[in-house]
């Protein structure tokens, strides 16, 4: 194994790790198999494992999500891919009613311990369906765990939690990161589910960002560190179990925040982590809270409108820099 | 079946039946909240169904499920009690009437969303078979399931899947309130569709507790031999209305009484007595079968009410409901 692995190599190697550990890892999905799925995500995987174990859908996004539901129910541990999160919406059935709610409404008698993976977000020029952020659809339902990793190593080791997870998981892989490389973890990596990251220390503001936004946050650090304002940049890596705990202590420190979210605004999951706070850390606060997240409006195809409506570095470092001067 | 295999049939029958009046009359004291939606008239295809099967199949229900819980092993107590909101509840009282799950026999749940179950029981057949266990699964559903996509997802990826699945439709000729055929493009909504699958399809007789046994036992062989899965229509009709709120008005009074004839406890009782089997022995079981249910009625009433705290217990696996770590 190399010591520099991509994000999209990352996916596979991650399901690649679980499926040799652990016999009753299956996945299905389309165009997974040979063709090694539309992003390159599970590109191997067919050859090591066989058919038995990687098995091309036709398109029926009920089938692939109701099908692992019952298998992870008897026994099995599958990961299904949904080729692009707004695809989502076709199974959302088994997403809001059904996966979340059978362990509650039985009294506890059936785990569904399965992933749902997905290409999530903007940036790459898609048109609205296939590119909007959908993490905050999920968020909305309790009984969903969310996993949204930003590097080739958290990839690796929140894919060894996710699927190792008796409760279901929904793992969104950032599209605009495939390409992204970063270090090669180490044999068994596991990244538990629900702790953030602090990736950058600072001393002045608290950036909490997740998946793509995390190199924006952080490129905005850089800009804002040549004017001499510290951010702190928290990777939140999952939105379900949410790491209030991180968010709260780097407030304790820095006493501002902003969320940077590429989901609309409108229902974002940054106004939740300002809601908590709000509630529970307002002492902390010397200044309002600021959300960067995207317009409320279905993502658009050129370039210019793209970046008008995600965050960017500029959109980022501008709001900051207001709250600095509070 | 033999006399012995049909009398114990009968007297399942004669259980569920029971106990859905049951049922009806604690509603009726206010004792059982929300809604029930009876499957009387429908008991022939549950436990037709079940005798076909091995104790370790899985079965999928609807709302309209409580006579697939019981004959797969939940016990009136155990059912009535979660209707009435009691801890001893079948689900724990989260459940309710429309979600009745026994996971340890294989009842692997009763789900609301018309049609949602299917693609599961196939996910279900496909677990077994790769575990290699020769289990199969058997998805109940109703005529107006066989409308909604996620009926033929299932049915496709279980005909190219080849898996042991057997999607069983209780056709009582109308989904709510509508007559079916008014709104399906077959006559038969379910067994017409098999063929755009390259499965078989068959209608059965649902009043008939040997023909359904017949039927399943014949696909369900199939369907374990590794020959994939089949569709089958069985034709019945439900004594009440869809839900507790539904007078059923709409449906002919002269086609209710052709059916209220056909009820699959007397098509039973009188395949029974054609067997030899006295007319004793057979009211024998339904005197069992009385002192059962009466029992259950007084047990599942004595069960105490769920503790509040309940509520924030089974999200997650560890038992908790926390979203925050
Ligand atoms: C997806 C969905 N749409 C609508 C409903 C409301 N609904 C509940 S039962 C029912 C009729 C179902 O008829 P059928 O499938 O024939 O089953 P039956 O009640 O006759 O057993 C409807 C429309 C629902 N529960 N789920």
């Amino acid at each position: 194994m190399a010591d520099v692995i991509s994000y999209r190599e990352a996916v596979a190697e991650g399901i690649a790790r679980e499926m040799r550990r652990d016999p009753t890892v299956v996945c299905l999905g389309e165009d997974i198999g040979e063709a090694g799925g539309v992003f390159k995500t599970t590109v191997g995987l067919r050859k090591e494992f066989g058919p038995e174990r990687v098995w091309d859908t036709p398109i029926s996004e009920q089938a692939i999500v109701g099908a692992a539901m019952g298998a992870a129910m008897t026994g099995m541990r599958p990961v299904a891919e949904i080729m692009f999160s707004d695809f989502l919406a076709c199974c959302w059935d088994y997403l809001a009613n059904e996966i979340p709610k059978v362990r509650y409404m039985t009294g506890g008698q059936v785990t569904v311990p399965l992933v749902v993976r997905t290409a999530n977000g903007g940036g790459l020029g898609f048109g609205a369906q296939h590119s909007q952020a959908t993490e905050n659809w999920a968020f909305t339902i309790p009984g969903l765990k969310i996993a949204a990793p930003a590097t080739p190593a958290d990839v690796i080791g929140m894919m060894a939690a996710a699927i190792r997870s008796d409760d279901p998981v929904v793992f969104f892989e950032h599209k605009a990161l495939l390409a992204t490389k970063g270090a090669t973890p180490p044999p068994d990596h596991v990244v538990e589910l629900g702790r953030a990251a602090v990736v950058r220390a600072g001393a002045d503001v608290t950036l909490v960002a997740l998946a793509s936004m995390v190199p924006v946050a952080l490129k905005a650090a850089d800009v804002l560190a040549r004017e001499g304002i510290e951010a702190e940049v928290v990777d939140l890596r999952c939105l379900v179990p949410l790491d209030m705990s991180t968010v709260l202590a780097s407030l304790g420190r820095t006493s501002r925040l902003v969320t940077v979210e590429e989901n609309p605004y409108q229902g974002g999951w940054g106004a939740t982590v300002v809601s908590v706070v709000a509630d529970e850390g307002f002492a902390l606060l010397d200044a309002p809270v600021r959300r960067v997240a995207g317009e409320c409006v279905p993502l658009p195809f050129a370039d210019a409108l793209e970046e008008e409506v995600i965050p960017t570095v500029d959109k980022v470092v501008a709001a900051v820099r207001g709250l600095a001067a509070y | 079946m033999d006399p012995a295999e049909l009398l114990a049939a009968y007297e399942q029958m004669a259980v569920i039946r029971r106990t859905e009046k049951a049922a009806h009359d604690l509603f009726l004291q206010g004792l059982v909240k929300g809604t029930t939606h009876l499957a009387a008239g429908h008991e022939a295809i549950a436990v037709g169904a079940s005798a076909a099967l091995r104790p370790d199949d899985y079965v999928f229900a609807t709302y309209r499920g409580h006579h697939h819980a019981m004959a797969r092993g939940a016990t009136p107590e155990e059912c009535l009690a979660e209707l009435m909101s009691r801890a001893t509840g079948l689900c724990k009282a989260k459940g309710g009437s429309m979600h009745l799950t026994k996971a340890a026999t294989g009842m692997l749940g009763s789900y609301a969303i018309v049609g949602a179950h299917l693609p599961m029981a196939a996910g279900a057949a496909w677990s077994a078979r790769l575990r290699g266990t020769e289990q199969i699964a058997v998805a109940f559903f109703g005529d107006g399931a066989t409308n909604i996509g996620a009926f033929h997802e299932a049915l496709n990826l279980a005909a190219v899947w080849k898996l042991p699945v057997l999607f069983v439709c209780e056709n009582n000729l109308y989904m709510e309130y509508t007559p079916i055929a008014d709104v399906t493009a077959v006559p038969r909504p379910a067994a017409d569709r098999a063929p755009a699958y390259g499965i078989p399809g068959e209608v059965v007789d649902g009043n008939d507790v040997v023909a359904v046994q017949e039927a399943v036992a014949r696909f369900a062989g199939r369907a374990r031999a590794g020959d994939g899965p089949a569709l089958l229509e069985a034709e019945t009709y439900r004594h009440f209305g869809h839900s507790r709120a539904d007078p059923a008005t709409y449906r002919p009074a002269e086609e209710v009484e052709r059916w209220l004839k056909r009820d699959p406890l007397d098509l039973a009782r009188g395949r029974l007595v054609a067997m030899g089997v006295s007319q004793a022995v057979v009211s024998e079981a339904d005197d069992r079968a009385t002192a059962v249910v009466q029992k259950a009625v007084e047990a599942a009433k004595a069960g105490p009410a769920p503790d509040p705290r309940e509520a924030l217990s089974d999200v997650w696996a560890d038992g908790g409901a926390a979203w925050r770590t």
